[in-house]
């Protein structure tokens, strides 16, 4: 066991991620005639990712639709549902394809309340599989959350754990505005503990995984596994690091990111999605336009993708995302004054 | 086409009367008329105030197609379901909307049933049943289709008719929407209005099949052509598709054949069509003038009765369009009200 799941292991029950999303997929099943999947071969099949499963046999094919191969129409049909009174959960196989479905997320499913002025909302849920690591190349690898969230009428969320992955798409489901859920492939088979039952895990609030006060790292999906990682080796060297799980990219959750650099004087973003024009730029302008930027006392750093698609090659791809040794360096530089 | 009766073989008490005059009593018949004579002057009225600067942005006017509009929603109730376009001010009148509220939201105000957030481009009321015009092209279409899915999951006895335009039946989306209604055999009428130009683009020129109804047999589905500026046909093909939605048995696509005199938006210099295309249809095929003359050929309404209409329309404008100045419009404080749902 690493020390990343050790520090997330704080109950009995264990589930996997993908297990904990089918358990809140059929906990709302069970509690709303009104929630339903759509998706490519989430019926028998179970899902390119086995997220879905079984639920075809307890819920039928009525309730866990496999659609053709027709992302924006499938996305579309889901935002027509969603405006009319039922509640879809919109499975992409990968995340990748939500550039075929874009029109109807972005133009359709984000702007049809403000366009009707507040006439109508769409309780719309969608999960992306998203994220490197898996050798599916470039066009089935990616981390498209910042582009989803650049758009005011969606909600954008990242869980990192098992337990939040649950609360956080039963939040998503109860909410009366589209949420994009981004679920990182990796952690699918990530154990950890799962409360039992119906919770939710609030939209619009990040979690501080780890305290510190030498520097802060706010850190988003797989990363927050890394950057935990990371910051038990930098313990060992006397320097403690903040973790913060942004889990919710759009709201984001500022006040705590404020609150910890206030208090640590240091800011590392650590995400996989292509660094430039992402979500390391907006959480470090939010610091400069803050308050917290008085208090600075090193430049902000970003780790994020290299600027390139995600290559094959195994070597190739680790070395395009972040990974532990590079955040424990870029950590304890940032921390020691190194620059 | 469907419904050869023309007016002019018809006897007046005979079975070969056009599909409206079996279907519709008089009142009814003229209700109809009095909803062309609306979108008629809404648009012009519209136009008109664009002109004179009081309306901003851009609109698409549907004049010339008021048949099309009118003759598709005459067989739907207030529950049924629209889906509409850019060019939609009619099938927003037809499905019943108040013309005051829709001056409102072209004017920007806070009465509009946008609140002034949509404009011409994104007019709804779904209160009945529009559920929203789309300035994208196509766009309505699988939202039609995900509306059609709700009606049968929860076995609301609704049907969803989805508008779009010729332009639209070259996007992706046309094809995947109509695909995924007949495997799942959804309550939904698709009509194609078909007004001979996506914007300066031919169909012959955009479109590799003559008729866009054939593309229907792609999918399985009955393919209809009508004439779109005889209201009869239009009003008959309607009927049966949603009858057969109703019934459980599925799409129908009707393509309905019709022309907008004006150009696509406030932009176009007509250097695509010319003169003499848009007076021959205007002149000779006019829908409202064909309906008149039905209608009186029938003894169904005489002139004065057709005048009496105009003028009661012309003073419903006239008001809609006083109550649309005198609204009140939005605080520059709530722009961001609307984005997304107020915690109750």
């Amino acid at each position: 066991m690493d020390a990343a799941t050790k520090t997330l292991e704080t109950g009995t029950r264990e589930l996997t991620y993908a297990q904990a999303i089918q358990e809140a997929m059929a906990i709302a099943m069970e509690r709303d005639e009104r929630v339903f999947l759509m998706g490519e071969d989430i019926g028998v099949y179970g899902g390119a990712f086995q997220v879905s499963g079984d639920l075809v046999e307890r819920f039928g094919p009525e309730r866990v639709m496999d659609t053709p191969i027709s992302e924006l129409g499938g996305a579309g049909v889901a935002v027509g549902a969603a405006l009319t009174g039922l509640r879809p959960i919109f499975e992409f196989q990968f995340s990748d394809f939500a550039t075929l479905a874009m029109e109807q997320i972005v133009n359709q499913a984000a702007k049809m309340r403000y366009m009707l002025g507040g006439a109508v909302s769409v309780p719309l849920v969608m999960r992306f599989p998203a994220g490197s690591g898996t050798g599916a190349a470039a066009q089935h690898s990616q981390s498209l959350e910042a582009w989803l969230g650049h758009v005011p009428g969606l909600k954008v969320v990242q869980p990192a754990t098992p337990e939040d992955a649950k609360g956080l798409l039963l939040a998503a489901i109860e909410d009366p505005d589209p949420v994009m859920i981004f679920e990182h492939k990796l952690l699918y088979k990530m154990k950890g503990h799962v409360p039992e039952g119906h919770y939710t895990t609030p939209i619009g609030k990040a979690d501080i995984r780890r305290p510190g006060t030498d520097l802060t790292i706010v850190a988003t999906s797989i990363m927050v596994h890394k950057a935990l990682e990371a910051a038990e080796k930098l313990a060992g060297e006397g320097i403690e690091a903040e973790v913060i799980d942004l889990r919710t990219i759009r709201p984001m959750d500022r006040r705590t990111i404020i609150e910890s650099v206030c208090k640590t004087s240091r800011l590392l973003c650590v995400y996989e999605a292509v660094k430039t024009l992402g979500i390391g730029a907006e959480i470090s302008a939010l610091i400069a336009e803050s308050e917290a930027f008085d208090y600075l006392d090193a430049p902000i750093v970003r780790l994020g993708g290299a600027e390139t698609p995600i290559p094959y090659n195994p070597d190739l791809e680790k070395a395009t995302v972040p990974q532990v040794d590079g955040i424990f360096a870029a950590a304890r530089d940032l921390a020691t004054g190194v620059r | 086409m469907t419904g050869k009766a023309k007016a002019g073989t018809a006897s007046a008490n005979g079975r070969n009367l056009p599909f409206i005059y079996r279907r519709y009593d008089h009142a009814q018949l003229r209700e109809a008329l009095r909803k062309m004579h609306l979108i008629r002057q809404f648009e012009e009225g519209a136009e008109e105030s664009y002109m004179r600067g009081l309306i901003h942005g851009t609109m698409h006017l549907s004049i010339g197609q008021e048949a099309s509009a009118v003759g598709m929603c005459m067989g739907l109730s207030n529950e049924d379901q629209i889906t509409s376009t850019h060019r939609g001010h009619g099938h927003c009148i037809a499905k019943g909307a108040d013309v005051k509220r829709m001056f409102a939201e072209f004017f920007g105000k806070t009465t509009g049933y946008c609140r002034g957030r949509g404009g011409s481009m994104h007019i709804a009321d779904v209160s009945t049943g529009n559920l929203g015009a789309n300035g994208i092209v196509g766009g309505g279409i699988p939202i039609a289709v995900g509306a059609a899915l709700t009606a049968k999951k929860l076995k609301t006895g609704n049907v969803v008719m989805s508008f779009f335009g010729d332009g639209a039946n070259n996007e992706g989306a046309f094809h995947e929407a109509l695909n995924m209604a007949a495997i799942w055999k959804l309550p939904v009428v698709f009509v194609c209005e078909n007004n001979g130009y996506g914007m300066s683009t031919s169909v012959a020129r955009s479109t590799a099949v003559k008729d866009i109804a054939d593309r229907a047999a792609a999918y399985d589905m009955p393919g209809v052509i009508v004439d779109g500026n005889t209201l009869s046909e239009v009003a008959e093909a309607s009927q049966q598709a949603i009858d057969r939605a109703r019934a459980g048995e599925g799409p129908t696509l009707i393509e309905s054949k019709t022309y907008r005199y004006r150009g696509h938006s406030k932009s176009d210099r007509n250097r695509y069509r010319s003169k003499e295309e848009i007076e021959e249809w205007m002149n000779s095929r006019d829908p409202i003038a064909l309906y008149e003359a039905e209608l009186m050929e029938f003894g169904i309404i005489d002139r004065a009765g057709i005048e009496a209409i105009h003028d009661e329309v012309e003073r419903e404008i006239a008001e809609g369009i006083e109550f649309a100045k005198q609204s009140p419009a939005p605080e520059i404080a709530n722009l961001e009200k609307y984005v997304y749902t107020e915690p109750a």
